[in-house]
């Protein structure tokens, strides 16, 4: 009974999204108050219909309920209830519905935070966001319908995969799609500006935090899944260019670019209609992701269960959001203007060649990506484009792209005379310099070009991304929440580049075969395997493998990889044993038993590898201060006056949401 | 105008190309996962291994010269082995070409126990526990089977269990072809 309450619950949210896009839309075209004024209730109404869908089918997993028959693939009763909850997004219908809860969620908090914004506008931005709504539901209720019967049903569920039996991976997806579903925001802006021609510094004002929240979202559920791979799937590899990352990391990419165009457009009014074009790109990104995991076209170690029916659904509605914005941009773009120059020396400029960049970098990711399936289209031969190929292009438009930040920072608009900055700046890039030969000689082994290239950048981005808040700080002025989330953003990406620069030049990774007692050094670290011993879990058998880790002798860690084995699908996993470090990680994973208690095994030292996400975290956390700055604040007060002296004087406008006073707490909840 | 339908016409350019590619994996023209082996139309790799049955007796490819051979790559460990063996049983019951079995990456006991319960579809059986014929072979996974000419070059390979529609369509047809053109 109740997953057919879930399933009738989704199709009024359904409904109540066409709704949703119709009054949004046909209301702001002729300009109907009532029409309007009906999309509030069609969005909150949508929200709660969607999370009694979702809830009902995590009651259905809570309560093994394997007549449903997406429960009965993807649980079991031993399966921990952490896991039974996070199974409801563990496979490709229940994680639609997530998605779609996610961009209920969104919709809601874009109805409730500009309830101040220009009452057509803001229409025609619900409205748009209730056809990515219709989009998603009707693909969700036409083609993987999760609430399915399986009759009969069976006495014990499938189980969940493995791979998915882990805390990292069972919130990597949730952010995934906050971030992925957090571009539709900033694609609703850009359509609704589109349709209205209306395209001016507000816009991007309204648009920014909206962005630097999907931003912070995709940044973290990226940064989870490359940890989680490193420690779960037994290669302590961070990233390896499969597909379904290329997938997440290209929308990053352009949203990344999205944010710093955005503030172009809202300080200086220029780049108006490349803004609008990264917007819908960023979002068109997100959709292709979305295709390209789940119709089946390539061929990716975590895609999902692939169907050619829904990957043409997928590519159709993929077709007509981009296809639909792209017509209506080459219809309004040629409006659009800007009014001012700018110099070669300015913001403006070196932001323009960080976009150029970014983008540049996602096209070249985008073609790698696609390259096996136009070999395929074009029967040209099968090929598969691996690390190789993305390592050695993605430095391309990636180096400059480092070393021109730590001075972009400091550029001002306009005309940028870096008397100011000079001394400190010139300073900094020496000492920069310096570290980057002194580490590699010092603390490790052997200088490399794009080592201290990849070192001088990391610290001279860090050090130049300090310049502006110490500075402010000594001068006792203040310092905006925007500039500090600026800076600390930067300085996470320093951070990022230190560990990637560190790790890829002096890891060490080696496969050995080791009988008890024996021992194997690696740097100053001697591995001692002592043996191994039978584990059980509540839903695995393991053995755990002993490994002793001795440094100068005495006793650093003992690390207990473990090989599971999950009975129920009969599944081997590898849970690598690590210790981690500021400095670097140490790291175990046990390969295959060799017999006579001898077990092949890789050991690994990686130096600086935390950074990685430590430096992704940071880049987070500045997104969120930066989305959190008082202006977005000061002007959905502003709106939410006006909209006040509007509603008494007898205006249009409906009643301003309550939340719209606190633009702070949304974005919280956005972030 | 024009400039700004350039995104545009890429877009939809792209999307023709995804349709195509989605209607061809649909009528199942089109197989993402297959990977060809570098081995078709080059000259099987030789090997000379012990028989799992008798330690002594050796198996070679130069021994097998002159008319065509299966290979089929297996280990007791590996259930889609399990999953193909009646079906290799059956192929090798119409007696049409033999099967050479390579016993991968086992224990001896275990793969004679197998083909004592389960039966034996093969010829011979070469054992190679330490799997460097397989790697000569670029067998990464098992089972995996391949189809050898008289002329001694390997013309099919299949990944993943071997079933009657795939011997059928796929291996059968080559086979007649080899020794139509041959006679």
């Amino acid at each position: 009974m109740i997953p057919e309450l879930g399933h009738f619950a989704l199709i009024l949210a359904f409904l109540l999204a066409i709704a949703q896009s119709f009054f949004g839309l046909a209301g702001a075209h002729v300009g109907r108050e009532s029409w309007i004024k009906a999309t509030n209730p069609a969005v909150t109404g949508g929200f709660v219909f969607v999370s009694v869908s979702l809830a009902c089918l995590a009651w259905a997993f809570a309560v093994d309920n394997f007549s449903v028959e997406y429960v009965a693939n993807n649980s079991n009763s031993a399966l921990p209830m952490l896991f039974k909850i996070s199974a409801v997004w563990g496979a490709h219908e229940g994680s639609l519905l997530l998605w779609i809860w996610i961009q209920a969620v969104w919709t809601l908090g874009v109805a409730a935070l500009t309830g101040g914004l220009d009452p057509t506008f803001r229409a025609r931005v619900l409205g748009v966001l209730g056809i990515v709504s219709v989009g998603f539901m009707s693909f969700t209720l036409a083609t993987s319908n999760p609430f399915e019967r399986l009759l009969p049903s069976p006495a014990d569920g499938a189980d969940l995969n493995p791979l998915l039996q882990d805390w990292a991976l069972s919130i990597h997806p949730p952010m995934l799609y906050m971030g992925y579903v957090g571009t539709s925001v900033a694609f609703a802006f850009a359509v609704a500006a589109l349709i209205g021609g209306r395209f001016d510094a507000e816009w991007a004002k309204w648009t920014r935090p909206w962005t630097l929240a999907a931003w912070l979202s995709l940044t973290i559920g990226i940064a989870l899944g490359s940890w989680w791979a490193y420690y779960e799937l037994g290669w302590g590899g961070w990233w390896f260019w499969d597909p379904v990352e290329n997938a997440s990391f290209m929308p990053w990419l352009v949203s990344t670019a999205l944010i710093h165009s955005l503030a172009v457009t809202e300080k200086r009014g220029l780049f108006k209609s490349w803004t609008l074009l990264l917007a819908i790109f960023a979002f068109s990104l997100s959709i292709l992701g979305t295709f390209l995991v789940r119709s089946g076209v390539l061929v990716s170690v975590h895609a999902f269960a692939s169907d050619p029916a829904r990957g043409m659904f997928i590519l159709g509605m993929l077709l007509f959001f981009i296809a639909g914005s792209l017509l209506l941009y080459a219809w309004r773009a040629p409006l659009l203007k800007s009014e001012h120059g700018f110099e070669v020396f300015s913001r403006e400029a070196f932001l323009l060649v960080n976009n150029g960049l970014l983008v540049a970098a996602a096209g070249l990711i985008l073609v790698g990506t696609l390259w096996p399936l136009f070999m395929d289209a074009f029967e040209l031969g099968k090929i598969s484009v691996g690390p190789p190929y993305f390592n050695a292009v993605f430095l391309v438009p990636t180096i400059p792209l480092i070393l021109l930040l730590g001075i972009g920072m400091h550029s001002s608009w306009k005309r940028t005379r870096f008397q100011n900055v000079k001394v400190p700046l010139l300073v900094l890039a020496a000492l920069s310099l310096v570290a980057a030969i002194l580490v590699p000689l010092v603390v490790y082994s052997g200088l490399k070009a794009l080592t201290v290239v990849g070192f001088f950048a990391a610290f001279f981005i860090m050090a130049s991304a300090l310049v502006e808040p110490v500075s402010r700080l000594r001068h006792k002025q203040t310092l905006s929440r925007s500039v500090l989330g600026m800076s600390l953003a930067h300085f996470g990406l320093g951070m990022f580049v230190m560990g990637v620069t560190g790790l890829e030049s002096y890891k060490i990774e080696r496969d050995i075969s080791l009988g008890p007692g024996e021992t194997h050094v690696i740097d100053d670290y001697e591995f001692k395997f002592v043996g191994t011993r039978p584990v059980t879990g509540p839903n695995y058998e393991a053995i755990e493998g002993i490994v002793e880790i001795r440094e100068d002798g005495e006793l650093l860690t003992t690390l207990r990889p473990q090989k599971r084995l999950y009975q129920v699908r009969g599944d081997m996993m590898t849970e690598a044993g690590i210790r981690i470090g500021p400095d670097r990680d140490l790291f175990v994973a046990l390969g295959e038993d060799l017999g006579l208690g001898r077990w092949s095994m890789r050991i690994q030292y990686k130096p600086l590898v935390r950074y990685i996400w430590l430096g992704a975290l940071v880049m987070a956390i500045g997104g969120g201060l930066a989305a959190l700055d008082r202006r977005y604040r000061i002007i959905a007060d502003d709106a939410a006056k006006k909209a006040d002296q509007a509603l008494s004087g007898g205006g249009p406008t409906g009643r301003p949401v309550p939340g719209a006073a606190s633009t702070s707490t949304a974005a919280q909840r956005g972030a | 105008m024009w400039r700004y339908l350039g995104p545009l016409i890429g877009v939809l350019a792209l999307g023709a190309i995804f349709a195509v590619t989605l209607a061809r994996i649909g009528t199942g023209e089109l197989d993402v996962r297959e990977i060809p082996s570098p081995l078709i139309g080059k000259p099987a790799p030789q090997f000379e291994l012990p028989s799992v049955q008798d330690e002594n007796e050796r198996i070679s490819t130069a021994a097998l010269a002159g008319r065509p051979w299966v290979l089929n790559v297996w280990g007791t460990w590996c259930p889609g082995c399990r999953q193909e063996h009646d079906t290799l049983l059956r192929i090798s019951s119409d007696s049409v070409v033999p099967i050479i079995g390579l016993n991968w990456k086992d224990e001896r006991s275990l793969a004679m126990q197998w083909l004592t319960q389960l039966g034996n579809p093969y010829t011979k059986v070469a054992f190679d526990p330490e799997g460097d014929v397989a790697i000569d072979w670029g067998v990464y996974g098992s089972p995996e089977t391949f189809l050898v000419s008289a002329e001694g070059i390997v013309i099919a390979k299949h990944i993943g269990p071997m079933t009657e529609q795939i011997w059928r369509e796929k291996f059968l047809p080559l086979l007649a072809e080899k020794s139509g053109g041959g006679a």
